[in-house]
């Protein structure tokens, strides 16, 4: 960690957070104090500076001004990019997870990205609308992930990066990826509070930017519940 | 009226009692949709001839309805969507069923406001509020409020009555004026009913800088949007009309809200000649609207429905609801979007606290959520086990949309 307390900051709600993205942000700064970690939690709008020194940054989702918009400020600002140099964690959902790309389109154009992450986005034939679940590269030591994803975007991967998962319900990147990472970079289609199904993805962010690598068990009596209804779910969706 | 909208508005009227009678719900949408299939134009003919006006937004849009029905009644008879079906088939059906009425108060879906402006040709229609509201399938926010204002611009002989707190809908309701074009100015008058949820509108929707706010106030950084000096407001416990009187307004519907639904309710009203003063108390003689507020007693319980179907109604619900034991009921059926996300844009710690329940086919989501928001809560698989869990007393039932229609029938369809 960058201080004594574990530092997550939002970026620009005021642009992006569509379907409950301010979920991730909660979840995290719950799940660290649980296990007595001091937190400090910052939103920041589009019109601030960016810290550079946070330890974790969330990106949520949004419509296409708002993304263009985001992604501009965000190359303006540079903030994003040196905390990145400097080893921070970035979680980016939806379009969070678009432009944190070379490119992506909004709007009818495409527009350039942070160039943070080896992925290109364009547009679907098709809105993916609906559950989402996969299995997760097997290198992050997580189980299988599920969400919720609404979006028009295809994305293509590059070989700066790995899928975090394949698909097994739902489009996810393009049908068969779903999400992408490298390093302490993650981003998915899972959108809104991605990590309230996905307890795991978020202890896997806390181990990313404290170094803790064994962090206390905690008590997901209920997200476990969740996971296994959607699950069933989307099996039954199958079947019928 | 043609021979066959006569025809199609009578079969209209017997296919909805049809219904009713075999207890497949109010017959409010069957009837209607009916009734277009033999006369396409239906709506447009039994709308010819009344005096219109068209309620419609993201929430509050059936109360408000029922508040502006009672209203307006003052003048005469009105015909209305009383059951909240409030898209074309719904409104075809309460206007035959209505026989001729010189009145009509119709409560909008807010997708389908367009082509409910064309088939009515109302005399107002009021713009209450937009924000988030299922999108999975409902179009985006902003996306709504650009349509509002084509559609206003087709229309520029409609009286618009519209919220001035929420700066999508004052910006759906002033399109630009291009008289050579023939688009004027539409006449609007503007209320102030409150914004509490403001997380869907901190970017201009005509420029895109943000949107700045002050107490009341707010204003666009970039362009010369920014909130238009109210004609009707709430003040205390009453509403001010636009000549400074002030009435006493007393609801029998809780909430701060519903004062402001109350001043809308008047102003729409008043667009028809109807003054607030004649008006007034018929508002107060509202006591439950399409099962929401009602108060149902059993085995010693006094259970009280509120419908909250999204972000912005769960704050209003919260500030409705007694401090007494709460259950919350969520689905993500067809009616209410299949996300559950929005979950995470409500702040639960208003119910610490109270004894807190939680069902419904989505109650782990929910149980997620409140883990999360550090209010404890007790999950129960039935209504029937939910009574047994509190004590006698009250019982506020905070529920969305699918969960409170089967709540509803639990309690025999109390409306």
């Amino acid at each position: 960690m960058s201080t004594e307390s574990l530092r997550i900051v939002w970026i620009y709600p005021d642009l992006l957070s569509t379907y409950g993205d301010r979920g991730n942000m909660l979840i995290l700064a719950r799940r660290a104090q649980l296990r007595g970690m001091p937190v400090e939690v910052l939103e920041v709008r589009s019109d601030q500076r960016l810290p550079a020194t946070a330890d974790i940054y969330l990106i949520g989702g949004g419509e296409d001004g708002p993304q263009a918009l985001g992604a501009q400020r965000l190359m303006a600002d540079g903030g994003l990019h040196r905390a990145v140099a400097q080893g921070s964690v970035v979680f980016g959902v939806c379009a969070g997870y678009q432009l944190l790309g070379t490119s992506f389109f909004a709007k009818g154009t495409r527009c350039a990205g942070l160039e943070l992450l080896d992925i290109a986005s364009d547009r679907g034939p098709t809105r993916a609308v609906g559950e989402l679940a996969g299995e997760v590269d097997a290198r992050l030591g997580i189980p299988y992930l599920t969400g919720f994803e609404n979006h028009g975007g295809r994305t293509h991967l590059g070989p700066g990066v790995s899928p975090l998962a394949r698909v097994t319900a739902g489009v996810g990147n393009d049908g068969a990826t779903e999400g992408a990472w490298r390093g302490k970079l993650l981003g998915t289609y899972s959108h809104g509070p991605a990590l309230a199904r996905n307890p795991a993805l978020a202890d896997l962010l806390l181990r990313w930017a404290t170094g803790i690598h064994q962090l206390p068990a905690l008590d997901d009596t209920w997200a476990e519940r969740l996971r296994s209804e959607r699950r069933a779910a989307v099996a039954a969706a199958v079947r019928a | 009226m043609p021979l066959r909208a006569k025809v199609a508005s009578s079969v209209s009227r017997t296919a909805a009692a049809l219904s009713r009678a075999a207890g497949r719900g109010d017959g409010s949408v069957i009837g209607g949709w009916i009734g277009l299939k033999i006369d396409p134009d239906l709506l447009a003919h039994l709308s010819a001839g009344r005096a219109i006006a068209l309620v419609s937004g993201t929430n509050g849009k059936t109360t408000t309805t029922r508040l502006t029905t009672a209203a307006v009644g003052v003048l005469g008879r009105v015909a209305t969507n009383s059951f909240g079906a409030n898209m074309p088939t719904g409104h075809t059906s309460a206007l035959a069923k209505a026989g001729s009425t010189p009145y009509a108060v119709l409560e909008v879906d807010e997708h389908y406001l367009a082509q409910v402006l064309e088939a009515t040709e109302p005399h107002v229609v009021a713009l209450l509020n937009l924000s988030r509201d299922q999108l999975d399938r409902a179009k985006e926010v902003a996306m709504m409020a650009q349509l509002w204002r084509a559609a206003l611009v087709r229309h520029p002989d409609v009286r618009v009555v519209a919220n001035a707190d929420d700066p999508l809908v004052v910006w759906a309701a002033t399109p630009p004026a291009d008289p050579a074009q023939g688009h004027f100015p539409p006449h609007v008058t503007w209320f102030s009913a409150g914004q509490r949820w403001q997380d869907d509108s901190w970017v201009c929707p005509e420029c895109g800088s943000a949107i700045q706010r002050s107490g009341e106030q707010w204003w666009c950084s970039g362009c010369p949007l920014r909130r238009p000096q109210p004609q009707w407001t709430v003040e205390d416990d009453g509403v001010l009309d636009p000549t400074g009187a002030w009435h006493k307004v007393q609801l029998q519907l809780p909430g701060r809200v519903n004062l402001g639904n109350a001043a809308t309710a008047l102003a729409v009203a008043a667009e028809f000649g109807v003054r607030p003063v004649d008006a007034v108390s018929r508002l107060g003689a509202v006591s439950s609207v399409a099962g929401r507020y009602a108060q149902v007693d059993r085995d010693g319980r006094n259970i009280r429905l509120l419908l909250a179907k999204n972000p912005a109604s769960w704050l209003e619900a919260f500030d409705m609801a007694d401090l007494a034991p709460t259950l919350l009921s969520i689905n993500a059926r067809d009616p209410d979007g299949l996300d559950t996300s929005w979950l995470f844009d409500v702040d639960f710690a208003p119910l610490r606290g109270r004894q807190v329940l939680i069902t419904g086919d989505r109650a782990y989501d929910l149980a997620v959520r409140l883990d999360v928001n550090g209010v404890p809560f007790q999950h129960v698989r039935s209504f029937d086990e939910a009574i047994r869990a509190v004590p006698p007393g009250r019982l506020e039932v905070i529920a969305n949309y699918t969960a409170f229609q089967d709540i509803r029938a639990e309690l025999d369809r109390v409306n």
